[in-house]
C-alpha cells in the first residue's frame, strides 16, 4: 500500500468520524427503531456496527485474513451510481458435506453500517457464488471474506470503487 | 411506503441436467431504507429492509442470506445451486416491519 493512499484512507476516517458525531442522534432513531423488529436469526450485533474492524469481529472474529486467489471478487472501477453498484463474487472451491464454504461476508470499509450483507451456503449450493447490487457512501474499499465449515478464512484482494455520487440517500 | 413492497420474481431454467449447477437470479421490492435519511420536512424516514432471504428445494435448505441497509433499493440477488432432482425451488423474503414474501419455480431435472 502507498503512503499516499494511507494518508487519503486516514483521512476518510477522519471525516468519518466528524461525520458519525454529527449524525449520531439520526442514527439512534432509525436504527434502533428497525432493531425492535428483527427478522428471528438476523445477526443485529454486527449489522449495527458503525466501524468496520468492530463489524468484522462480530461477524467473523478477527480483522486480519489473508488473501486468497479462491475468491474473486468483480466490482465496477468507477461507479456512477453509488446507490447502485453491482458486485459478483464466486469461490473455487469444493462443495462437500465435508468441506465447503459456508458463508461470505461482504464488507464496505466506510459505509454507515460497513456490514452489507452475509450469504451462508450448503453444499447443495453447488458453487460459493452470489451477485447483488449494494449503496456505497462514498470512493472507498469492498473487501469479501470466505469461511468454510471448518472455520477456515479467506480474503479477496480487496478493490476500490471509485463513487461519483454517493448512495446512501435510500 | 408499503406500497413499495412486495412483487417477488424468479427467473431459474426450467429444465437442468442431474448434477448440473444452475444460476437462479431474482427480485423483490422493498425501499431498503436505512434509517440514516430525512425527508423534505426534515422527519427521519425509518429504516425498511428485507432482512433475510431463504432458498430451500424440495422444502431442504439450499442458502440463506442476510441483507444489512447497504444493499440496494429492490434488492437483485443471483446464486447457483445444484441440479439433483426435480423438485420446486422456494425464496422467501422477510423484512424488518414484518412483511415476508414468496415465490416458487419449478425445475425438471434429467
Amino acid at each position: 500500500m502507498t503512503s499516499n493512499l494511507k494518508a487519503r484512507r486516514t483521512f476518510l476516517h477522519t471525516v468519518l468520524l466528524g461525520g458519525t458525531a454529527v449524525a449520531s442522534g439520526v442514527a439512534f432513531g432509525g436504527i434502533g427503531k428497525a432493531l425492535a423488529d428483527n427478522v428471528p436469526g438476523w445477526p443485529a450485533k454486527p449489522f449495527s456496527e458503525h466501524v468496520l474492524a468492530a463489524a468484522m469481529m462480530d461477524s467473523i472474529g478477527t480483522t486480519k485474513v489473508s488473501v486468497s486467489s479462491k475468491i474473486t471478487l468483480h466490482a465496477p472501477t468507477i461507479a456512477q451510481n453509488g446507490g447502485s453498484v453491482p458486485i459478483t463474487v464466486s469461490v473455487d472451491y469444493p462443495m462437500t458435506p465435508q468441506d465447503y464454504i459456508q458463508a461470505i461476508y461482504l464488507f464496505v470499509d466506510h459505509n454507515p453500517d460497513p456490514l452489507a450483507g452475509e450469504f451462508h451456503f450448503t453444499p447443495a449450493s453447488g458453487q460459493a457464488y452470489f451477485q447483488g447490487r449494494i449503496k456505497m457512501k462514498k470512493t472507498d474499499h469492498v473487501r469479501v471474506i470466505a469461511k468454510t465449515n471448518k472455520g477456515v478464512l479467506m480474503a479477496a484482494e480487496p478493490k476500490v470503487v471509485k463513487v461519483t455520487i454517493g448512495g446512501c440517500g435510500g | 411506503m408499503s406500497a413499495s413492497s412486495g412483487s417477488p420474481i424468479i427467473r431459474a431454467p426450467s429444465h437442468a441436467k442431474k448434477g448440473e449447477i444452475i444460476e437462479v437470479r431474482s427480485l423483490v421490492r422493498s425501499p431498503m431504507t436505512t434509517g440514516f435519511q430525512k425527508n423534505k420536512q426534515g422527519q427521519i424516514i425509518p429504516a425498511h429492509f428485507i432482512q433475510t432471504v431463504t432458498v430451500t428445494f424440495n422444502g431442504k435448505p439450499v442458502s440463506h442470506f442476510d441483507f444489512g441497509t447497504a444493499i440496494s433499493k429492490d434488492p437483485y440477488l443471483a446464486f447457483r445451486m445444484r441440479a439433483e432432482q426435480s423438485g420446486t425451488l422456494k425464496i422467501v423474503w422477510k423484512d424488518n416491519k414484518g412483511g415476508r414474501w414468496s415465490a416458487n419455480a419449478r425445475i425438471t431435472v434429467t
